[in-house]
């Protein structure tokens, strides 16, 4: 399959399900997404919104269905890795850190996967903690970091390769209101300003309806698309 | 390869975990260079002793050790008849005991034998060795440590003598050993007539052969065996070679298992972490690529510890008294090289479990698991 026209994501008829078929979270899911479109993908716990993430960013593979994603196909492993080191990039509802290492660090892994020259990634990393406002804790460890710290420096890692596509899944599920507020305002800016695509996956209407397009998930299915 | 400055980075991280493989490495390293080194040594050492001036030992066939080996005066003053011999220099090995020691290492020797010839004479002379009865000469460590000097007494098993003279040689055994002429040797181990081993020196090596034939033919309940011949053949020291290896190996079993131990459990308190490393773009290769690296570098790390660890204790033994002077370590570079190899494979083995196991993580799976 081949990436068509402007659409960076396309799904086609993807059903999951685990625990051998025991737990169906997909079911025949249909879902195409466009450049630069910030969607959100809005439902209750458990209604398959992370599953489909995990799908989008080759984390898992559906049981049937097709999946194409900024050209590739997520159901090959040649094609899952090429996706996880240069189209995409992952934000958590916990921020996923590793512990130890300094913000600068953190947001460094990813650029050492694909073997990027060291002085090349401390430029992006300074300036996307400048956008994100964390330049004085570069050299701080990750529980020396508020919430919000933590997860302005997840968004920082990934970015710091330049991805195409942006998965979120509840990246303000951990946090307070008013730091919700400032990390999802942060996350569309940088959008914007980095011509990325997002794909947020969000239980809180006020986040879902600031997007361009909503997605409502139930029941492992899509309704309104 | 840059993703491998994590090596170091996790290792940091996790400095009781990397110390503790670091440790097991270190001491199966540290275990293994200072017994072998010592077996080398005390093989060195009893091989000069026998190879002193000679190119063929003589002993009786099919005896375990040289200490049960009996060749009959004659047949040692028949040997240094032979044309092609220059010299033929009995020998009788025997163990005594004086308060307090347990065991000493005693050599009959004939009083022209070239060790004597050789030795630096701290007390007495060369020409005083044998020239009266009852006397005992001492290697200057066995002085040291029985507390003897020359004209005093010394209690050997159940007889008394008297110390002839000092001298210091540079054989460990012989340094801790103590002499007796060969008459006398006899008579204290009830050996009348016959020497363990007779050291021949031909008068031309290259008629080697020859003397073999001779011996074979002439005195068929002997062997002789040129000394490279017996070195690898001498049952004592392929068992002590093979114990001091295969304790050497039992070693690095456990610091194997101890870096297993280490890596897998360093696996499985990061299944988390490694799912991250997944989600950033890791391979799974590159994943296990992580944890041998951090397997090797902990067996880097354990056999630079370990070897110096092993050439202090090495170089401390010689000074214990309790020793003797028998400690003359040997380090040959085989050693090294099969200690440098052995450490790397171990860990490197170690790692292949906890690496696959890492390699295999599933980042969905792993990150559903808060």
């Amino acid at each position: 399959m081949s990436e068509r026209g402007n659409l960076i994501a396309i799904v086609r008829n993807v059903w999951k399900s685990y625990d051998q078929g025991r737990v169906t979270v997909l079911q025949d899911v249909s879902l195409e997404v466009r450049v630069g479109e910030v969607v959100a993908l809005w439902g209750a716990s458990g209604s398959g919104k992370s599953t489909l993430l995990h799908l989008l960013g080759g984390l898992d593979v559906p049981d049937r269905g097709e999946l194409q994603v900024c050209g590739l196909d997520p159901r090959s492993e040649e094609d899952r890795l090429k996706l996880r080191r240069h189209h995409l990039g992952f934000v958590f509802q916990l921020h996923n850190l590793i512990p130890d290492l300094t913000v600068e660090e953190n947001v460094r892994v990813p650029a050492l996967a694909i073997g990027r020259p060291a002085g090349e990634t401390l430029e992006r990393i300074h300036e996307l903690a400048a956008q994100v406002g964390i330049s004085h804790r570069l050299n701080h460890r990750i529980q020396d970091l508020s919430g919000g710290e933590r997860q302005r420096t997840a968004i920082c890692r990934a970015l710091v390769n330049a991805p195409r596509l942006l998965l979120a899944d509840e990246p303000t599920g951990s946090l307070d209101e008013k730091t919700g507020d400032a990390v999802f305002g942060l996350l569309k800016s940088l959008a914007t300003k980095e011509r990325i695509t997002v794909i947020l996956a969000t239980h809180e209407r006020r986040f879902a309806e600031a997007c361009d397009r909503i997605v409502r998930v139930r029941d492992g299915r899509l309704v309104d698309v | 390869m840059r993703f491998l400055s994590l090596v170091f980075t996790n290792l940091r991280r996790h400095r009781l975990r990397a110390f503790i493989g670091v440790a097991g490495i270190a001491f199966g390293v540290a275990a293994m260079l200072t017994i072998l080194a010592i077996v080398n040594g005390a093989i060195g050492m009893f091989e000069r002793i026998l190879s002193t001036d000679s190119h063929f030992l003589v002993f009786e066939k099919n005896v375990s050790d040289l200490f049960f080996s009996s060749v009959p005066d004659e047949d040692a003053k028949a040997m240094a008849a032979l044309a092609v011999v220059e010299s033929a220099h009995p020998l009788l090995f025997g163990v005594v005991s004086s308060p307090g020691f347990p065991v000493i290492t005693c050599f009959g020797l004939d009083p022209a034998d070239p060790r004597l010839a050789k030795a630096e004479w701290r007390t007495g002379t060369r020409t005083d060795f044998g020239a009266r009865s009852g006397e005992i000469f001492l290697g200057s460590r066995a002085a040291e440590f029985l507390g003897a000097k020359a004209g005093g007494e010394l209690a050997i098993g159940p007889a008394t003598f008297r110390v002839g003279g000092i001298f210091k040689t540079e054989n460990g055994f012989e340094d801790g050993g103590v002499f007796l002429p060969m008459k006398d040797a006899q008579e204290f181990f009830h050996k009348p007539g016959v020497c363990s081993v007779v050291a021949v020196k031909l008068r031309d090596q290259a008629r080697g052969a020859e003397f073999k034939r001779a011996i074979e033919s002439a005195h068929p309940r002997l062997i002789a065996l040129e000394n490279r011949e017996f070195n690898q053949s001498y049952n004592s020291f392929r068992i002590l070679k093979m114990t001091a290896w295969a304790v050497g190996l039992c070693a690095f079993l456990l610091g194997g298992l101890g870096v297993a131990n280490t890596m897998l459990l360093s696996v499985f308190s990061r299944i988390r972490e490694i799912a991250v490393l997944r989600v950033c773009g890791f391979s799974q290769r590159q994943v296990s690529a992580l944890i041998f690296g951090e397997a090797a570098a902990v067996a880097v790390g354990g056999l630079i510890v370990g070897l110096s660890l092993g050439s202090a204790v090495l170089a401390l033994l010689p000074h214990i008294p309790q020793f003797q002077g028998y400690v003359q370590a040997s380090v040959k570079p085989v050693v090294l090289l099969g200690i440098v190899v052995t450490s790397l494979v171990t860990a490197v083995v170690g790692a292949i479990y906890p690496a696959r196991f890492a390699g295999s993580i599933q980042p969905a799976e792993a990150l559903r698991y808060e």
